[in-house]
């Protein structure tokens, strides 16, 4: 047996891909959907703070930082687990995905939050004043001059983030979520073979090579010359 | 005669412990142009931005056009659209074409239609001389034609005063006199303006009243030629003496 023809017997076993590919599937099914939740929520949140953020109000914008800080500081498997085995002790008991889905939009909206605040504070002081001259008022200046800039700043950073926090959905292995990772690994367990693995690793670079081409057209088609 | 379009009295500004505007007192007739000049930091931009309450005056009172601008009880976005503003750095939006630009308040504040709007907006481009700029972002004009759809997005909204504030400052020079065009044709359509700028020629010309402010305050003020001949400070005469030596 050739050093090739054992390799692939170990990593590329044909008949144990053909036998584990529906839990791969269904696992890319769990994925897609926590993903899409978790980019969604998170990024609306993000918004909505950065949003709130810009009113300036003190107080309120001493609890946002400390808030937004707090999950950049955290790494997301702690939060999981606080979630899911902290949340019982308060009468809740969220199940694997929704602690899943939460602990990750909770992390996305506190990056999201600074990326969106970024972008606000590097719109030219200029641009609020020339809007409000004209009469426009605080929330049209925000919504028809100062977002549109800041989004164009902001599509990089947020996309990258997007899929760094989107991978960590392996992370719902360790709450039992039978995402693509979780199915992987048990498959892999029961058949005492990797393949399931290569399998995993190849639906992720299904899953996100699009998504990665997509943000590169996304950012070519809305930028604009000054 | 009727009273003063702008109307400002004891006006005084603070920034901490700056003490910027001094107890400025300006008025301003229907149709007349007034120059505001003075050294940097002796506080005319800020004078101009508290007219329109950019800038929140810390004493003092404005009445524009009969509105008290400082009354917590106006409509202070309402207010403003009586009141054009010019800036430096053109502030132009740059997501937007021109008559998107032009447009945009027409739309959302004096609240026309769309329809309305672009006819209004394309009339205003018209007469900065750019009706052929409609569709152009501004990246793609120069300062100047930046400039003058700077001012078609003040006068679409058919203000009673516009504000200048150093208009031509960011300028290459050759491109310095399209905009005084366009602003000397909005003199002659009889339109008050106050205008901080140090284009000597232009003030000599055009304005009706020279300001000269130094420190947070107004030193002398008086027409032109009194100014710019036979000023009667010390403070003035060094000024004029220094700007003309350029």
């Amino acid at each position: 047996m050739s050093s090739w023809s054992r390799f692939a017997e170990t990593f590329l076993n044909a008949k144990v891909m053909h036998r584990y590919l529906p839990d791969i599937l269904s696992g890319v099914v769990v994925t897609i959907e926590l993903a899409l939740l978790i980019v969604a929520t998170g990024i609306a949140a993000g918004l909505a703070l950065a949003l709130l953020r810009s009113l300036g109000i003190r107080p309120l914008n001493w609890l946002i930082i400390a808030v937004v800080d707090l999950f950049r500081a955290l790494p997301p498997l702690v939060v999981i687990v606080l979630i899911y085995f902290g949340l019982p002790s308060a009468g809740l008991a969220p199940s694997g995905f929704v602690s899943t889905w939460l602990s990750l939009a909770f992390v996305l909206m506190a990056f999201s939050e600074e990326i969106f605040w970024a972008g606000i504070t590097s719109v030219d002081r200029g641009q609020w004043e020339a809007a409000r001259s004209t009469g426009l008022t605080f929330g049209q200046t925000l919504m028809s001059v100062v977002l549109p800039q800041a989004f164009r700043l902001t599509i990089p950073p947020l996309t990258n983030r997007a899929i760094a926090i989107t991978k960590g959905t392996a992370l719902g292995t360790v709450v039992a979520v039978t995402e693509i990772l979780g199915q992987a690994s048990s498959a892999m367990s029961n058949s005492y073979n990797p393949s399931p693995l290569m399998m995993g690793a190849a639906a992720y670079l299904v899953l996100f090579l699009p998504v990665v081409v997509a943000a590169r057209w996304v950012e070519t088609r809305f930028a604009w010359k000054r | 005669m009727p009273g003063p379009i702008v109307d400002a009295r004891g006006l005084h500004k603070h920034f901490g412990a700056l003490h910027v505007l001094k107890g400025v007192d300006l008025r301003v007739a229907e149709r007349e142009l007034v120059f505001v000049i003075g050294p940097s930091g002796s506080g005319k931009s800020t004078l101009l931005r508290c007219l329109n309450r950019l800038e929140e005056p810390s004493s003092g009172s404005v009445v524009v056009d009969g509105i008290d601008m400082l009354d917590p009880r106006t409509d202070i976005n309402h207010a403003r659209q009586r009141i054009g503003m010019v800036f430096q750095s053109f502030n132009l939006y740059p997501h937007m074409t021109a008559l998107g630009n032009v447009t945009l308040a027409l739309r959302k504040v004096a609240g026309k239609s769309r329809a309305e709007a672009e006819a209004l907006g394309r009339a205003a481009l018209e007469r900065v001389g750019l009706a052929d700029r409609a569709a152009h972002t501004p990246g793609k004009l120069s300062g100047g034609q930046q400039q003058r759809v700077a001012i078609a997005r003040a006068i679409a909204l058919e203000p009673r005063v516009m504000l200048f504030d150093e208009p031509t400052s960011a300028l290459d020079p050759e491109l310095v006199g399209s905009v005084l065009e366009v602003m000397r044709s909005l003199r002659e359509s009889g339109m008050t303006m106050i205008v901080v700028s140090h284009e000597m020629g232009f003030a000599r010309n055009a304005a009706d009243r020279v300001v000269f402010m130094d420190g947070g305050a107004i030193v002398e003020e008086g027409p032109p030629a009194t100014i710019f001949e036979r000023p009667a400070h010390e403070r003035t005469r060094a000024f004029i003496g220094q700007i003309q030596r350029h």
